[in-house]
């Protein structure tokens, strides 16, 4: 690849060809590697590849601003952690913690991603084609014009939206590995005391959070899950859908997506635990 | 007839008030916000109800003819030693209300304070005692990572360190202003800390409720705490300060979440901790996304890519029965600073039962650990914070011989703003202006008197620690640490002493 060479202060060099630049991270360790994006980020570029990851963490980790990421291959733990504003298109599977204390931005994930992905997060988008595993978006928040949203093809696993507090999941339940599993595990919802998930289909009442009712979808639901679902069909037409399913443009995913019914579930009260406690001292 | 609850029959508290001194002036009747003092209408005069006050002695205080004394009502039952009116109270409150029992504060259960069974040595005719105020004695104390050997290389300049240290925390006194989130404590207490902080050559931390905007500037003085609610956690925050700390567990309540009522969480608190007003604001129990030391390792990596390894990260775990072995997980997960928070930890809430019942006392801990992280020979590697329970310069004194590096105050702080322990921070009703986000109550606390009165503690204290150094022969706070020749043991059985690793007084 021809172009300048950049240096950070610390000596990590990357090649950039005008506001691109493509990283290798063949047998990189995460330190260095992450040395190398933000040198890359100092000098003023704004669309990086990061080749051939094999689970190296923190990528993208507290980046800030209008900048985009590819990453091909495995990204490791806390993909995005803090991060505010940058997109990043990951081609492969993601490890847990995606999008963790996330303040805004965009990822989204060609393949599954791991545990606690979205953990607290405040603003952006995280979009998984595939299954999501334990703790997906517990303790999401909103705040003002911040609404984190969620939006999973396939299935979840257990604690699904704990201690959610704000902004929105929308679990698809239909690019999954699972076929014969429920769309999310266990104790969905638990200590809920704001936001919203929405589900397509339904799960068992028995695994809803105690005191959480799943409540059929209004008009108003319907327009948020509608821009939502578009979005989501946009990045991932062609590569969705069961086994066997021919690929479809976005428009007819998007219809085919919002051809099932989608139920919600919501918190009974933003104070769930208001009249627990008698006071002494 | 209205029948009130049992529970309400059996106040804690009597107020007396000396009719031929009071002036029916109402001011009592204004600072109460218990309206435990009230006028009334047809007598024409102010009258009292005994039944809600909390016995925070506000009214007392202000009284401008010092007509009223508060006293603990006197027993209402017959004398039982297992039976006290403690636990016949809760028991009546609960089958009332069916509710979990709240408390504030740190535990006021009779436990061993190990403090007051250590006595500091002092210097007699051989090793000369020092004088503070004619010598120089050093008090800076340095929090962080220290390397296993320095090599250093010569320049024209003079000597340089080959390899750079890793991030130091540099404290002027061996004191913090302890955790106590922006919502548990109001806005101009938050000012206070982060000045009396700036004045000092200290730290304060912010606790798990954010950084409020116009504190940005204190950043040089300020320790900013990611707790599993994440509350006001985001990449301004994790590098507005001097320092990052994750809280795993306080003393006060190990093992459990917090939890800020809706009616703490106004406009500012909102702004702050970027959630709804009204909302309760939940921290789970754990950081859900950690589970393991190779999770919590990964938490820590995660603040230092943040923070570009600029700062130190420390690590607050509540006193617990596991803590040396839990202690060297941190410090080998990559924290530069292990907390280490007592049982006697202050708190806004807690579940009685947990705060007066789970943990352990920080002194034996606070030994125990360093021991541990000695004999595994990784002791330099993190420094050690202790908090919870320590109420004198004293006190600072002996966790310092026994280990710690530095201490954190949170009480003792609140004391010196007028905190008089009532108890019951939670209600947010605090009639001190501490504890409270109300904005009548609030404004009882100027931020200017009391950052004078926090730094005024600090430096006395600064000067106690100093005069009992000398006393030691010491003129250097570094040479106490870890010095635990310097302290005897008295009253305290063997294991006692084995555990805190001094000798009994006499020996």
């Amino acid at each position: 690849m021809s172009g300048d060479v950049m240096c950070d202060e610390k000596g990590f060099c990357v090649q950039r060809e005008g506001e691109r630049c493509v990283i290798d991270a063949t047998g990189v360790y995460y330190r260095q590697l992450n040395e190398q994006i933000r040198a890359a980020l100092e000098h003023g570029v704004t669309d990086i590849e990061v080749v051939q990851v094999r689970g190296q963490r923190y990528i993208a980790t507290a980046v800030e601003g209008d900048v985009h990421f590819t990453v091909r291959g495995v990204p490791g733990q806390d993909l995005g952690a803090f991060m505010r504003g940058p997109t990043i298109h990951v081609y492969g599977n993601a490890q847990d913690g995606v999008g963790n204390t996330m303040d805004g931005g965009r990822i989204v994930i060609h393949g599954m991603a791991g545990d606690v992905l979205g953990y607290a997060m405040r603003d952006g988008r995280i979009l998984v084609r595939g299954d999501v595993g334990y703790r997906v978006g517990i303790h999401m928040k909103a705040y003002m014009d911040r609404v984190p949203v969620i939006v999973v093809g396939g299935k979840a696993g257990d604690f699904l939206g704990e201690y959610m507090a704000g902004g929105a999941i929308i679990l698809l339940g239909m690019h999954s590995g699972m076929a014969d599993a429920p769309i999310t595990g266990r104790n969905l919802g638990t200590g809920m005391h704001g936001g919203v998930i929405y589900l397509r289909g339904r799960v068992p009442e028995y695994q809803l959070g105690p005191g959480l009712a799943m409540e059929p979808v209004d008009e108003a639901d319907m327009d948020f899950l509608r821009g939502h679902v578009a979005d989501f069909a946009a990045e991932f037409a062609g590569e969705f859908g069961a086994v066997g399913d021919e690929p479809a443009d976005a428009a007819t995913l998007t219809d085919a997506i919002l051809s099932e019914p989608f139920v919600k579930i919501r918190p009974f009260s933003h104070r769930p635990y208001g009249n627990m406690y008698v006071g002494t001292n | 007839m209205h029948v009130k609850p049992i529970s309400q029959h059996f106040n804690d508290f009597v107020i007396e008030r000396e009719r031929a001194r009071c002036i029916n002036c109402e001011v009592c009747v204004r600072q109460c916000s218990y309206e435990a003092h009230f006028w009334d209408e047809a007598k024409q005069f102010v009258v009292h109800d005994s039944a809600r006050c909390v016995g925070c002695h506000r009214c007392a205080a202000m009284c401008p003819t010092s007509c009223l004394t508060i006293r603990k009502k006197p027993s209402d039952f017959r004398d039982n030693s297992l039976w006290t009116s403690t636990y016949i109270k809760h028991i009546f409150k609960q089958a009332d209300t069916g509710g979990v029992l709240l408390s504030g504060m740190g535990n006021p259960q009779p436990k061993p304070i190990y403090w007051d069974n250590m006595l500091l040595d002092a210097s007699q005719v051989t090793n000369p005692s020092i004088d503070p105020l004619r010598e120089p004695m050093e008090l800076r104390t340095f929090l962080g990572a220290k390397p296993d050997a320095v090599e250093f290389i010569h320049t024209p300049e003079g000597p340089r360190l080959k390899q750079p240290l890793p991030p130091q925390l540099q404290l002027e006194y061996p004191i913090m202003f302890a955790a106590m989130s922006f919502g548990a404590i109001n806005f101009n207490l938050h000012v206070a800390m982060a000045r009396a902080a700036t004045q000092l050559g200290i730290c304060y931390n912010t606790g798990e409720g954010g950084l409020h905007p116009d504190l940005y500037q204190y950043g040089a003085n300020t320790i900013v705490q990611v707790a599993s609610g994440r509350f006001g956690v985001h990449k301004d925050y994790l590098n507005a300060g001097t320092a990052v700390e994750i809280k795993v567990g306080q003393g006060a309540k190990p093992g459990i979440g917090g939890h800020l009522p809706g009616e703490k969480i106004d406009e500012e608190v909102s702004r702050t901790r970027m959630v709804p007003q009204g909302s309760d604001a939940i921290s789970p129990a754990p950081h859900h996304d950690i589970y393991s030391i190779e999770d919590l390792l990964q938490l820590i990596y995660a603040i230092k890519e943040s923070t570009r390894y600029r700062v130190p990260v420390a690590v607050k775990i509540a006193a617990v029965h596991n803590a040396p072995a839990i202690a060297s997980g941190i410090v080998r997960a990559g924290a530069d600073i292990v907390v280490i928070d007592g049982f006697r930890g202050g708190t806004g809430a807690a579940p009685t039962m947990i705060r007066d019942n789970v943990g352990i006392p920080i002194e034996l801990a606070l030994a125990s650990v360093d021991n541990r992280l000695r004999d595994e020979g990784i002791r330099n590697h993190a420094s050690l914070v202790v908090a919870g329970g320590v109420r004198c310069s004293a006190d600072v004194v002996k966790a310092i011989a026994l280990g710690a590096d530095a201490v954190y105050i949170g009480t003792a702080a609140l004391v010196a703003v007028g905190c008089t322990l009532c108890g019951r921070c939670y209600t947010g009703k605090c009639p001190w202006g501490i504890a409270t986000n109300a904005a009548q109550l609030k404004k009882r606390q100027n931020p200017d008197v009391a950052a004078q009165r926090m730094a005024n503690l600090v430096r006395a204290w600064g000067h106690e620690i100093q005069e009992m150094l000398g006393g030691m022969g010491l003129n250097s706070i570094e040479s106490l640490r870890g010095n635990r020749d310097k302290l005897r043991g008295v009253g305290l059985n063997e294991v006692e002493l084995g555990v805190l690793g001094i000798k009994h007084a006499g020996l």
